[in-house]
């Protein structure tokens, strides 16, 4: 009987997932603006999207965002954790205050960073124009947009990292760290060679969450710029939802989903191998 | 773990730790310091201290973000988006935990699948799925929609906890003659409550906050949520940016004091979830 338990979950999660998914797999094949009848096209969207330039700028776009969180937020979430080992007494205080952006709603975060920050007008960037200071908006430039939501996404996630890898931290043996010490390693020999190699399960999964993240990231793109200016900073993820809901074109948007998915995928098989591990204890 | 340090290493640990803190706070700071501003001193300094209080900012964000009604249409969703999640997660995270059977590992599988798939993978036809069946606008609809999205998340965090409980207690209240429904209710619950609760505060943080699927499926005027109505005051031209910080915080006091108060719950459960599966 209870199998049935599963029943409620297993429903709703396959209604609202799992067939929605099987539909997008098959609209990627069709021609549809969400009310008339689908036409079968075959690979048109999927040759579509290669003669694209806004989708070839998006996938590059992903890629670069894949390769700057792979370092950058991991990075600071490993030196403040370490870090965070040293100043025991006051780690409990650094940890809620790190914290704090990952609580705070994407779009007012989003929005205090630009008109607070990157606004000309109202931010931070004006204040130094009128100082004479040369700064511009990075959200206006095509060179920079990108990174300017890379900026903003990186303030909102790196705490959470931190957190992550100082909890792992914690689960090293002590033993392990003072005999290190007695044998005379310093500080950064002892995270080089004791901390780091102890935590690397933890920062592993971390790395393929990221991938798998770096595919989804939407809100501070769509937010911030929509994906502009002239698609500079567009993703795949935005260029799937503006085809679907401003152009109409399902099936188009259809295709995009299904390549993201594919990028995902890897890094999905590998996230459920490390985690399938533990359902084996 | 003990790491006494030199002199030098401490020092330069602490200034970079400081310097952290300064880039986490300052965005949080200039929130605060510019929704009590006026709009014309914002402009003129967003980091000038105001020269006088308009906490008229705040009846102002009141009304333009109708957050009456839409403070309550999030507190509504989030409401049933936990009793949602915990009910359906409790009770599969119970079976996953208790019954090693072959299926279950599938079921794992899949659930692990779903909670990396991309939004969009299933967004589009749910979309017009729904408008077809005249769910749009309907919280329900939506909660029942954010319950799949995070009750593979709560499931693995729950099941956790319902893996540190003895077999032993199982078996025995089975040989008092108790159902396994009894066993579940009676015993299990009042064990994992302490679980439940830290899923409950997850999840209801995610969907108070969350923002593309709110904006999709909820555009009428009087189904927004507060993070989507603050979003279309924010996005308007001739907005006041004094009343629009006063929104955010209006929407972000209540979760940081929330958090700041049950913060080891928050962090644990976040990271437990994600890292330990």
């Amino acid at each position: 009987m209870h199998r049935l338990y599963v029943l409620p979950t297993l429903i709703i999660n396959v209604v609202i997932i799992a067939i929605p998914a099987l539909l997008t797999v098959m609209l990627a094949f069709f021609e549809w603006d969400g009310i008339s009848e689908p036409i079968f096209v075959g690979l048109d969207n999927f040759r579509a999207l290669w003669d694209d330039s806004v989708f070839w700028t998006a996938l590059t776009n992903n890629i670069i965002w894949t390769i700057i969180f792979l370092i950058v937020p991991i990075a600071m979430g490993l030196l403040a954790a370490t870090m965070m080992l040293v100043v025991r007494r006051s780690s409990a205080f650094f940890q809620v205050i790190y914290f704090l952006p990952v609580i705070i709603a994407t779009a007012i975060t989003a929005r205090v960073w630009q008109g607070m920050i990157y606004s000309p007008v109202t931010g931070i960037t004006g204040l130094l124009q009128r100082y004479g200071i040369d700064v511009a908006n990075p959200l206006a430039e095509t060179s920079s947009s990108l990174y300017g939501i890379a900026v903003v996404d990186l303030w909102h996630w790196w705490g959470f990292l931190c957190v992550i890898f100082f909890a792992a931290l914690r689960q090293v043996p002590s033993e392990q760290i003072e005999a290190a010490r007695v044998e005379g390693a310093t500080f950064i020999q002892t995270i080089r060679y004791v901390l780091l190699p102890g935590i690397r399960p933890t920062i592993t999964l971390m790395m393929i969450m990221t991938v798998i993240w770096s595919f989804l990231v939407f809100d501070f793109v769509y937010i911030l710029t929509q994906g502009g200016p002239a698609y500079s900073s567009e993703v795949l993820s935005t260029f799937a939802y503006r085809s679907a809901f401003y152009d109409l074109a399902v099936g188009k948007a259809a295709a995009i989903s299904v390549v993201i998915s594919l990028f995902g995928l890897a890094a999905t098989v590998l996230y459920i191998r490390t985690q399938a591990k533990e359902f084996d204890q | 773990m003990n790491m006494s340090e030199s002199r030098l290493t401490h020092w330069i640990v602490h200034i970079t730790l400081a310097v952290l803190l300064i880039i986490t706070l300052f965005p949080i700071a200039l929130m605060f310091l510019n929704s009590i501003k006026p709009s014309a001193e914002i402009v003129q300094n967003p980091l000038a201290w105001p020269s006088e209080m308009r906490w008229d900012n705040f009846s102002r964000a009141w009304s333009d973000a109708n957050f009456g009604r839409t403070l309550l249409n999030s507190a509504v969703l989030t409401a049933m988006t936990i009793v949602l999640v915990c009910t359906t997660g409790s009770l599969t995270a119970y079976v996953l935990a208790r019954r090693k059977i072959k299926t279950w590992k599938l079921l794992t599988f899949y659930l692990l699948a779903s909670t990396t798939a991309p939004i969009q993978l299933f967004l589009f036809p749910l979309y017009f799925g729904f408008a077809r069946m005249g769910l749009i606008n309907n919280p329900i609809a939506v909660a029942f929609v954010y319950t799949a999205v995070y009750s593979p998340f709560a499931i693995m965090l729950l099941r956790t906890y319902f893996l540190a409980i003895p077999k032993e207690l199982e078996e025995a209240a089975l040989i008092d003659g108790a159902s396994h429904w009894q066993v579940f209710t009676k015993v299990f619950l009042p064990i994992v409550s302490p679980g439940i609760l830290t899923v409950a505060l997850i999840i209801g943080l995610y969907s108070w906050n969350e923002f593309l699927i709110a904006t999709t499926f909820l555009q009428g005027q009087q189904q927004l949520t507060a993070v989507v109505s603050f979003f279309l005051l924010s996005g308007q031209y001739s907005s006041d940016w004094g009343v629009i910080m006063a929104a955010a915080l209006i929407i972000v006091l209540p979760i940081v004091i929330l958090f700041i108060l049950l913060q080891r719950r928050f962090i644990e459960g976040m990271a437990g979830g994600s890292v330990k599966g």
